[in-house]
């Protein structure tokens, strides 16, 4: 279809045309106008990035130090007092949803890729698509909802905004440990069933080795992706300035939902509150970094060479 | 010895084959997988009943129970306005730097770099919105405030740039501009899978002829990645649409319905209003604001089924 329309192009009917000189200069002109204008976009697409990179390093830097690490915000007023109950509680909130989303979204895959098969296999396909662009607000009202319905009105526990990420979560592993498993050769099954073995054991102990180093590097990436959440968590984890590690009683503060709180809310001495948002943003963007980056090493350290 | 050893096995296996150990072992695997499905599937039921039945007594409410006093469909409508006129704003800036830069990716740098480039617009998407969110408000809304007022002096007569323009920044256009940047990545991979899947044979064909590079990329590579880009572009505006923290930092926001983009008064968006108003409310107020939560479900499911449709006919095709 659109190569038919291709060679229906006047230029490329006639190529005379094309070869003729007279008019290169123009065409040649136009061609480096145009790399250069691509060129440009590119660049201008690639400034927020290093405005962004450099701007949240150097006022985060100030903001850092052993103090913000190690102690929580419990009574603290102006400058003083860290972010240890937030790390903490971005692990616990982050942690329990990974526990709840990656067994689930690897089976999930399992189902889609090795048993699946008429209508259950095209709703989850096509649901798995909708989960996808679930906005992550929307996450948060439903898990609150949830919460609501049997808890009492007004609930805020970290497992709500656990709940919440694994909205999110899920349909992230599922689709890379989709494409993964994908790419598993078949040979390598029947091989396995030649040899008589059942099918699950071909899955446990040929399909997923295969696979691991993809199945891993996919579930840091969707880990990436759900750390830095902040508006599902506004809304079901609520804001705290004290540890606390019990995603099943209370409040639990994250680093995300800390940052926004200090700008939003600064008090009086501003520049304090807004150094440790910054700093909570610096921390944040490193442990992004971090796993996307690990995630991508272990990839190529660690992939099975398929042929 | 070993041939022995061979026939045993080989033996061992086919009386596991034909028991009902292996026959367990299969079902309890399968079930387990079949148990995964159906829990995405109630999972995401789950989110549709619990909306519908905490939003729903907010359908029904009289004006004067629920917040700001009006009736839900006046309460959600500017509100939506406000997310729809975010959205294109984005989507407006950054479909051509996403077809740029995937062309540039794909066409123009050199084949060594394409990957490290691809990753650097990817890490783009790997940012928290919360992070995009105080770099607008901090860095660029002051950065735009003397574009604003030269948008106000100079293109004052078209009404998106009527003005007074803001002193802080803190503008439509400026939330939009930070919304594009984080659309940026998605419209952007999908752009440049489709460019690198050209035909070699239309391209090299193209260029046999005589075609400069550009005339090749018009000739060839955009009609082929044409679909794509569109889907891509409508996935990125879904994107957009539900986006909150960048848009709840940024904004100033008064409830205005209008187009002028660069003032102090703005529409909210739905997610923005979720995040600043959740926190306080209570009672009626919170079923509203969840009622809107659905409403945005809606507007994004309507614009990511729009997307994959013209995928799907793209794959038939």
């Amino acid at each position: 279809m659109e190569s038919a329309s291709v060679s229906h192009s006047p230029e490329l009917a006639r190529p005379s045309s094309l070869l003729a000189s007279g008019a290169g200069w123009r065409r040649r002109a136009k061609d480096r106008t145009m790399t250069v204008l691509i060129a440009g976009a590119f660049a201008l697409a690639m400034i927020p990035l290093i405005s962004l990179v450099y701007e949240v390093t150097k006022r985060g830097i100030p903001g850092l130090s052993l103090e913000f690490f190690t102690s929580d915000a419990r009574g603290v007023v102006g400058e003083g007092g860290g972010a240890s109950h937030a790390i903490v509680g971005t692990l616990v909130i982050t942690g329990v949803a990974a526990a709840i989303s990656v067994p689930i979204g690897i089976m999930g895959a399992i189902y889609l890729n090795e048993y699946g098969q008429g209508r259950l296999r095209r709703a989850l396909t096509f649901f798995v698509d909708v989960m996808t662009g679930i906005p992550s607000i929307v996450a948060g009202l439903f898990a609150y909802a949830l919460f609501e319905i049997f808890l009492g009105p007004g609930i805020r526990l970290g497992v709500m905004g656990s709940v919440a990420l694994s909205v999110l979560m899920i349909p992230i592993v599922i689709r890379s440990a989709e494409e993964v498993l994908k790419i598993v050769p078949n040979h390598l099954r029947e091989a396995a069933y030649a040899l008589g073995t059942p099918k699950w054991k071909t899955i446990v102990k040929v399909v997923l080795p295969t696979a691991f180093a993809g199945l891993v590097t996919g579930v840091m990436i969707a880990i990436a992706r759900i750390v830095g959440e902040t508006a599902p968590l506004l809304v079901t984890t609520g804001v705290v300035d004290s540890m606390n590690s019990d995603p099943f009683h209370g409040r639990m503060q994250n680093l995300a939902v800390y940052a926004y709180n200090e700008y939003r809310s600064p008090g009086v001495f501003k520049q304090a509150a807004y150094d440790k948002a910054w700093a909570a943003a610096l921390t944040l963007i490193a442990i992004v970094m971090l796993l996307n980056i690990v995630a991508r090493l272990v990839y190529r350290r660690y992939k099975t060479e398929i042929r | 010895m070993s041939q022995v050893d061979t026939t045993t096995n080989a033996g061992q296996l086919l009386a596991a084959a034909s028991g009902g150990r292996r026959r367990l072992g299969d079902r309890v695997f399968s079930r387990t997988a079949v148990v995964a499905a159906v829990t995405i599937l109630a999972l995401l039921a789950g989110v549709a009943i619990f909306l519908v039945s905490e939003g729903y007594p907010a359908f029904t409410a009289a004006a004067s129970e629920l917040p700001e006093g009006k009736t839900f469909l006046d309460y959600v409508a500017p509100l939506a306005f406000g997310t729809v006129l975010a959205s294109a704003i984005a989507a407006v800036v950054a479909v051509p730097l996403a077809i740029a830069a995937a062309l540039f990716i794909t066409h123009i740098a050199p084949p060594r770099l394409a990957q490290t480039l691809g990753y650097l617009v990817d890490l783009l998407a790997a940012i928290p919105s919360i992070i995009y969110g105080l770099w607008g408000i901090f860095v660029l809304g002051p950065a735009a405030v003397p574009v604003l007022k030269w948008l106000e002096e100079k293109l004052g007569w078209i009404p998106f740039f009527e003005g007074p323009a803001s002193a802080t920044g803190r503008t439509m256009l400026v939330a939009g501009i930070v919304l594009a940047v984080m659309i940026l990545p998605i419209v952007s991979a999908i752009a440049r899978e489709a460019f690198a899947q050209t035909p070699r044979k239309l391209a090299e064909g193209a260029q046999a002829l005589g075609a400069t590079r550009w005339e090749m990329i018009r000739m060839t590579v955009l009609p082929f990645g044409k679909s794509s880009v569109i889907s891509g572009a409508m996935l990125g505006l879904g994107r957009a649409l539900g986006e909150t923290m960048a848009v709840t930092i940024i904004l100033s926001v008064s409830g205005a319905v209008t187009f002028n983009l660069i003032s102090q008064a703005n529409p909210s968006t739905i997610a923005a209003n979720i995040a600043l108003d959740f926190p306080e409310s209570s009672g009626l107020a919170i079923n509203a604001l969840i009622a809107t939560g659905l409403v945005l479900f809606a507007i994004t499911l309507v614009t990511n089924m729009a997307a994959r449709a013209v995928i799907a006919r793209q794959n038939h095709e």
